[in-house]
C-alpha cells in the first residue's frame, strides 16, 4: 500500500500489481529515487512479482526514470517475474524509441491489453 | 490576482540544484515559446532537452563540487530559433567517450540517456573544448 506522501497509486488486480503515477512530470531525480525505491519494495516481497506500469497521467520523463525502469525491470526479470508497461503517450512513446528501450520493456497500448499479456 | 508580464526573450541565470528553481527556469522558456507559436512537440523538445542538459550538469558536472554550486543557464528566443547553454563548473568531459547507450550491449545500462535525447530532439547540441558548457539550437520547423 502506498503512503500518503507516495508518488504512485499502487492495486492488485488479478493478480497483478497495477502502478500509476500521481505526477504528470517525472522529473525529480529525488522523487524518480522515491519512486524507485517504492516499487523495489513490491518487487522484493512479492515472489513472482507481475507488474504493470500505466503512465496514463503522464505529460514528461527524463531519461533518469528510464533509468529507474531498466533498474525495475532488471529486479523483476531477476525474480523470474514480468514487467509491462501501458498508456504511454505518443510523445513519451517517441523517448523510448529514440532510447531504443521500447525493445527492451513490453509496451501495450492499454490498460486492458496489458492485463491480458499476463494470461 | 496579478497581470503575467510579458517574458522576456533572452536571459542569463544563476541556478542551483533546486528542483523548484529548476521547474521555474523551464515553465518560463517554455511559455515563452508557446507565445512564440511553437507546437506542443517542439516545446516538449525543448522541456526534455533542457531537463536533460541541467540535470547532467548538476550530477555529472559538479559530482565533486559542494551542493550549492551554480550552474549558469543562457536562453534565448524568436521566431526562428531557440537556444539553450548550460555552462557548469565542473571539470567538463569527453562526449565523444560516453558509451552509447542505444547499442545492444548498453540497452540496460541505467544511465547515459540524457545526451542522446538532447540530441534527438534539438537541431544542434555542441560542447566547448573543456566539456563544461553544452549549447543547444532547436530551429523552427515548417509545423512548428
Amino acid at each position: 500500500m502506498a503512503g500518503s506522501d507516495s508518488r504512485i497509486r499502487v492495486k492488485q488486480t488479478d493478480g497483478v500489481t497495477q502502478v500509476e503515477f500521481i505526477d504528470r512530470n517525472i522529473l525529480d531525480e529525488a522523487n524518480i529515487q522515491a519512486i524507485g525505491e517504492e516499487i523495489g519494495s513490491i518487487i522484493e516481497r512479492t515472489p513472482q512479482p507481475r507488474l504493470l506500469i500505466s503512465f496514463a497521467n503522464v505529460d514528461h520523463l527524463s531519461s533518469a526514470a528510464l533509468g529507474t525502469l531498466i533498474t525495475v525491470n532488471t529486479k523483476i526479470r531477476n525474480k523470474g517475474g514480468k514487467l509491462c508497461l501501458a498508456n504511454i503517450d505518443p510523445q513519451i512513446y517517441e523517448v523510448f524509441v529514440i532510447t531504443r528501450l521500447n525493445q527492451l520493456f513490453e509496451i501495450k497500448e492499454s490498460t486492458d491489453e496489458a492485463m491480458k499479456s499476463f494470461g | 490576482m496579478s497581470h503575467p508580464r510579458p517574458s522576456p526573450t533572452s536571459g542569463h541565470l544563476s541556478l542551483v540544484n533546486d528542483r523548484d528553481q529548476i521547474s521555474a527556469l523551464e515553465d518560463l522558456v517554455v511559455e515563452r515559446a508557446e507565445e512564440l507559436g511553437y507546437s506542443r512537440g517542439a516545446r516538449f523538445a525543448l522541456r526534455l532537452a533542457m531537463e536533460e542538459a541541467i540535470v547532467n550538469a548538476f550530477r555529472h558536472g559538479h559530482r565533486a563540487l559542494p551542493a550549492e554550486t551554480p550552474i549558469e543557464v543562457e536562453y534565448s528566443l524568436d521566431e526562428d530559433r531557440i537556444r539553450v547553454a548550460v555552462h557548469d563548473q565542473g571539470p567538463g568531459f569527453a562526449p565523444a567517450q560516453v558509451p552509447d547507450p542505444t547499442l545492444d550491449e548498453n540497452l540496460e545500462m541505467p544511465s547515459g540517456r540524457g545526451l542522446v535525447l538532447m540530441r534527438a530532439y534539438m537541431t544542434r547540441v555542441w560542447h566547448n573544448a573543456a566539456g563544461n558548457r553544452v549549447e543547444m539550437e532547436l530551429r523552427r520547423r515548417e509545423d512548428a
